[in-house]
């Protein structure tokens, strides 16, 4: 499973990180950080719910 | 939402087009004390007929009040620019944007491609990050506004609770003096309580506003300190120092964006838990649903209508829309439209998922949205702490406020059970 971050869609709600820190990290500017990561076995949930809560829909989930 | 207080009439205007609705579909005006209070009951309607509102007032109004319109308008910044995101009378009947500098809230104001650069600079100063180091100030706030209440029994949670705890952090930002947040709430609160002022007053009380903030601006250049103010000041622009035109819109935008706005949510949400027993104590008994209560709170009772100004010529579901017509953007009745939300006007602790639009979407996402949040959770959050049993005080009037901010102007209550102070 993957995660895939549309860097040009994220407007710095920054919900991801907010919901599943320990995936979503975020740049200085409070930006997601990420544009692809493979998620850890055990994580997927929370990847889900990072992408479920952002309100751009900038975050797709790959499996 | 429901609205049982007297309603408080417009001034009276000369011009017709300042009347009371008569039509929500075909006369709307969000600035009729009618609308704030029934939001709901009128979006619902629009939405069962025409889902796209037009109003001949403001020298033409549209009203989109579906999540799709809000979400397809809101991400063209080509066709919808920010250059007019208020939507009420100009002086001798100009737009408000032609009323010149007054209204420039850069970037607000900006539109693509020069927003990104006017944004960046105070971006890293709200990131969750730096925002969360001024938890324990707020909290500091509260808890000694939550001391001035003391054992009283029965007050307005707006005028001695929410109301500050923005105007206070604002000043804290700002490096204010904080004994002049009582005057930053006077001013803030002039505005909030009715769009419908004459503009001649309402600009009046924006110069004396410029006025105090270039002072602050000349304070900190004398004496630069380590916060939001001198930070602006040492801010470049394509190269160069802000102007001080520059430092005073990005402060003005502060003002305007960051108070009512907030004390709105946390007034809305303190009236939300007085009427709603079951999820106070649910509260009480399990605080780890904090957050997810604050996201509830900030879909069902977003305070933020935008609004854009039409570039180009265009249609909404068929109707022809005209460049310079106004477009409201209301991410409130987004965040309540039936074909996306389940329940939609129901508060629920155990929402799968709440991507809400309560602060905006696309390049002007809100940018104190972190410090917002975080605002609510500590002031609901120690007010809870302090008064665990509480409920509206149906005795006195509920009244909304009139214009784009949608919050409660009072929020009368009673309280139950009060919890000690801590020593």
């Amino acid at each position: 499973m993957k995660i895939l971050v549309d860097k040009d869609k994220c407007t710095g709600h920054a919900r991801c990180n907010a919901v599943a820190p320990d995936l979503y990290e975020l740049d200085d500017n409070g930006y997601c950080s990420l544009t692809e990561l493979q998620v850890p076995v055990g994580s997927e949930s929370d990847a889900q719910a990072g992408a479920d809560e952002c309100p751009e829909g900038a975050i797709t989930i790959t499996s | 939402m429901s609205y049982d207080g007297p309603a408080t009439s417009p001034i009276a205007d000369d011009d017709s087009l300042y009347g009371p609705v008569s039509n929500w579909e075909s006369d709307f005006d969000h600035a009729d004390p009618q609308y704030n209070p029934n939001t709901w009951q009128i979006w619902s309607d629009l939405r069962e007929g025409c889902p796209v509102a037009h109003s001949d007032r403001y020298g033409g109004v549209w009203l989109p009040v579906t999540h799709a319109d809000v979400q397809r308008i809101a991400h063209d910044t080509e066709t919808f620019s920010n250059r007019g995101p208020l939507v009420m009378r100009g002086i001798d009947g100009q737009d408000p944007v032609e009323i010149g500098d007054s209204l420039n809230l850069t970037p607000l104001t900006s539109d693509p491609p020069n927003h990104r650069e006017a944004k960046a600079p105070m971006l890293p100063y709200f990131s969750p990050k730096r925002v969360a180091a001024m938890e324990d100030e707020i909290r500091e706030a509260c808890i000694t506004l939550l001391d001035e209440i003391g054992t009283t029994t029965a007050f307005d949670a707006a005028e001695r609770y929410a109301q500050h705890i923005p105007t206070i952090v604002t000043c804290k930002l700002l490096g204010f003096p904080i004994e002049d947040a009582e005057q930053l709430r006077q001013w803030t609160k002039a505005g909030f309580e009715n769009i419908n002022e004459p503009p001649e007053q309402r600009m009046a009380r924006m110069m004396e506003e410029f006025g105090y903030l270039a002072a602050r601006v000349a304070d900190h250049r004398a004496n630069p300190q380590d916060d939001l103010t001198t930070f602006l000041i040492n801010c470049e622009y394509r190269g160069e120092p802000f102007s001080d035109e520059r430092i005073l819109h990005n402060m003005a935008l502060l003002m305007v964006a960051g108070i009512d706005t907030t004390w709105s949510s946390i007034g809305s949400s303190l009236w939300h838990l007085g009427n709603h027993p079951e999820h106070l104590a649910r509260l009480v008994a399990e605080p780890e649903l904090w957050p997810n209560a604050i996201e509830e709170f900030l879909r069902l009772y977003a305070p933020v209508t935008m609004a854009r100004k039409v570039e180009t010529d265009t249609e909404l579901h068929g109707c022809p829309v005209k460049a310079n017509d106004w477009m409201l953007l209301p991410f409130p009745a987004a965040n309540v439209d039936p074909t996306v939300w389940d329940r939609p006007e129901e508060f629920l602790f155990d929402r799968p998922k709440n991507p809400h639009f309560a602060f905006g979407l696309g390049v002007h996402r809100c940018l104190g949205s972190n410090l917002a949040r975080l605002e609510m959770r500590v002031a609901l959050s120690e007010f809870v702490k302090r008064f665990p049993t509480f409920v509206t005080d149906e005795t006195q009037p509920m009244e909304w406020s009139v214009g784009q901010i949608r919050g409660p102007k009072v929020v009368h209550l009673r309280i139950l059970e009060a919890a000690a102070p801590a020593a």
